[in-house]
């Protein structure tokens, strides 16, 4: 039998197939999949379970109360710093938040697989819906903390506001780390077990347990490159305590602030483009 | 019917895997061997494959395992990406390949309804104000509560079957739809196909089941290593599958060889009316089996039998030299007989054994051959048993009861 037919004429809006993206689809559909994923799967962590949403404010919580107990009770670590308690819960919140997104990250896209490999969709979705479930978790807990800080004696003040501008580079960085992590790990499994541990060099590393004024003189600046450094000491003058000094002082002004700046965009930029190169793929080194 | 304007528009499409050897390569490894390359096989899946689907057309892809027909349906839902050649869809593709892919097992049917309607493209208030007609179509009204895991799985499939009616998509891509489900459910889901070929949406469907083919296929293709092995009509295509499948096995499964040594049965083969050696017989056309029978010693009042067994060892169909008046009173050393039995196929549709065997004057049997040749019968109308018999059907229908 012949495999040569007549040709048929193809419509001419017909599309040329070009395989999987990271983005691609549609910027509509891109969204609301981020957001019915990123939505259900915050649902089916803490809904299932008995004591539900409060499980996601038990774990900074309890990790707040032992660091405190060591830190403040213990080692005595914490009385020149003005409202210590409250700037150690908003860190542990706000960095649990970083971790816990990029945690899930990590094995987001090989957990995924059936929808990978049967499914044409936005690659990138994934691990942005992950981060979009661990950021539904940090609005609850901020609200907590909150909450918290009023009943602390902290009281409201305008700069509350600018809150937004903390938590967006936060979430985009996030978002960067987040790619970088899904991707690599398709290929390299050694990824999860590398992250759990610069993960917990980064928390140390980082001014979680202490505020960046702490650290002796010379060093405040190398800290500071940390772009996750810089956002929490800007959110400790902003929220917590006025009279500390912002992350722009911090560093020493302006060619230094600009190192921060620049590690920020080259994580999220290398987060695109590591994942968009990944996307294609994704499906066939699953 | 469709209509006169492709709808997918494939030419020269090549893929090819490259597997390492070792599939996880770790970072240490990488480390201590920076220059070695991973071992990789190369592994051709699809070689140049051109292909015209119509609008509004039921195609199916057919082929063995490993041939290439899922990473093909693959690159034509976008989830693979070509090496070489051009994909061009013109419609709306359902963006999946399986039904129920990305469904949440801890979801109720709402959420599923909802999420899966968001995948194929809908805002999640248009995949909300679908519900209840997708519910109803899948009369699944008793168990909107229940998470998806509590469901059966032909509740599941009947699900996403509905699901993919009640989708905007005008064209889908479907990979071995049937593999679930009761004997009423898959009645239920061709139903659906017949009324999806006839909404005029354009299918692709992926199976090994070549009656589907056959039954709703206005054209099918056949892969075979990567290449169209056949396109066309798809009582071709299905033909063509079927002496794939046997004509690679030279070896009979279960053959063995008996009897004193006075003769050897040297060749047994199935032939068409043409003389062309087949592996498989279309129900209806008439057919050859054949043998050639070298004899070594002088055996008297010989005769040949040919019988056809199935896989069940079910004896079918017996006839001999003698059936047919040829009784000689010896075949003398040297000798070599070819042995022709000419038949009409009345058998159903299945595989079918040869046994071929030389009897010495009933005293006992000189050459055996089980299994010596097999076939396949396809194209039965009925779906009956053995043999379909030549018949028809009528019924009257009386008001009065006969007393």
């Amino acid at each position: 039998m012949s495999t040569q037919e007549t040709l048929f004429e193809l419509s001419p809006e017909a599309k040329e197939i070009r395989g999987p993206s990271a983005f691609g689809g549609g910027w509509r559909r891109f969204l609301y999949l981020t957001w019915m994923i990123g939505l259900t799967e915050y649902r089916l962590t803490y809904f299932g379970s008995a004591l539900g949403y409060l499980w996601s404010l038990v774990r900074p919580l309890l990790l707040f109360g032992v660091l405190y107990v060591v830190f403040s009770q213990i080692l005595e670590f914490g009385d020149e710093v003005a409202n210590y308690p409250v700037l150690l819960l908003l860190n542990i919140v706000l960095f649990t938040f970083f971790t816990d997104a990029a945690t899930r990250s990590v094995t987001s896209v090989v957990e995924n697989e059936q929808m990978v490999r049967k499914m044409h969709f936005p690659r990138i979705v994934i691990p942005l819906a992950a981060v979009l479930t661990a950021t539904l978790t940090l609005l609850l807990n901020l609200v907590a903390v909150f909450i918290f800080l009023l009943g602390y004696g902290v009281g409201p003040r305008p700069e509350w506001l600018l809150l937004p501008v903390l938590l967006a580079p936060l979430v985009m960085v996030t978002a960067g780390a987040s790619m970088i992590l899904s991707s690599l790990y398709v290929r390299y499994r050694d990824v999860a077990p590398i992250w759990a541990v610069l993960s917990t060099a980064l928390f140390y590393a980082s001014p979680v347990l202490y505020p960046v004024t702490s650290i002796p003189d010379g060093f405040e600046r190398a800290a500071l490159m940390n772009p996750i450094a810089d956002l929490l000491t800007q959110t400790r003058r902003w929220i917590v305590d006025p009279s500390a000094p912002g992350a722009f002082d911090v560093i020493g002004g302006l060619p230094w602030a600009l190192i921060p700046i620049a590690v920020f965009l080259a994580i999220c930029v290398l987060g695109l483009v590591v994942f968009d190169r990944q996307a294609p793929k994704i499906a066939e080194q699953l | 019917m469709p209509g006169r304007h492709a709808a997918v528009d494939v030419r020269d499409l090549s893929k090819t895997f490259r597997v390492p050897r070792q599939h996880i390569m770790t970072l240490k490894e990488r480390a201590l061997h920076p220059f070695r390359r991973a071992q990789v096989d190369e592994l051709h899946v699809l070689r140049d494959v051109s292909l015209q689907v119509l609008d509004g057309e039921f195609f199916g892809i057919a082929g063995r395992n490993g041939s290439g027909k899922s990473t093909l349906l693959k690159c034509l839902a976008g989830i693979y990406k070509a090496d070489t050649g051009s994909i061009r869809i013109a419609g709306r593709l359902a963006p999946f390949i399986e039904l129920g892919v990305g469904f949440n097992p801890d979801l109720t049917a709402h959420d599923n309804v909802v999420i899966n309607g968001v995948m194929m493209g809908l805002s999640p208030a248009q995949a909300r104000g679908r519900f209840d007609d997708v519910i109803a179509f899948a009369e699944l009204e008793d168990f909107l509560d229940l998470k998806l895991k509590n469901y059966s799985s032909g509740m599941q499939v009947r699900l996403a079957f509905s699901l993919m009616v009640h989708s905007d998509a005008e064209m889908l891509l479907i990979d071995e739809v049937l593999a679930v489900g009761d004997a009423a459910f898959q009645q239920k889901c061709l139903d659906v196909f017949y009324a999806l070929r006839d909404e005029g949406r354009t299918i692709v469907l992926v199976t090994h089941d070549m009656p589907m083919i056959e039954r709703f296929c206005h054209r099918a293709m056949l892969l075979e290593n990567g290449r169209v092995e056949a396109l066309g009509d798809p009582q071709a295509v299905g033909r063509r599958y079927l002496e794939l499948n046997f004509e690679s096995r030279a070896e009979v499964p279960g053959a063995k060889t008996s009897g004193t040594g006075g003769a050897t049965i040297a060749d047994v083969w199935i032939e068409d009316d043409e003389g062309q050696r087949v592996p498989a017989v279309a129900h209806g056309q008439p057919f050859h089996v054949r043998a050639t029978i070298d004899v070594h010693e002088r055996i008297e009042h010989p005769d040949v039998h040919v019988s056809l067994t199935t896989d069940a060892a079910v004896h079918v169909f017996g006839t001999a030299t003698s059936v047919g008046g040829d009784k000689p009173d010896a075949y003398e050393p040297g000798e070599r007989l070819v042995v022709d039995i000419a038949a009409d196929n009345q058998l159903g549709d299945g595989r079918y054994f040869v046994d071929v065997s030389v009897h010495r004057g009933g005293i006992g049997v000189a050459a055996f051959r089980g299994r010596a040749a097999q076939f396949v019968v396809f194209g039965a109308k009925a779906e009956t048993g053995l043999v379909a018999l030549p018949h028809t059907v009528t019924v009257e229908r009386e008001l009065e009861r006969v007393p």
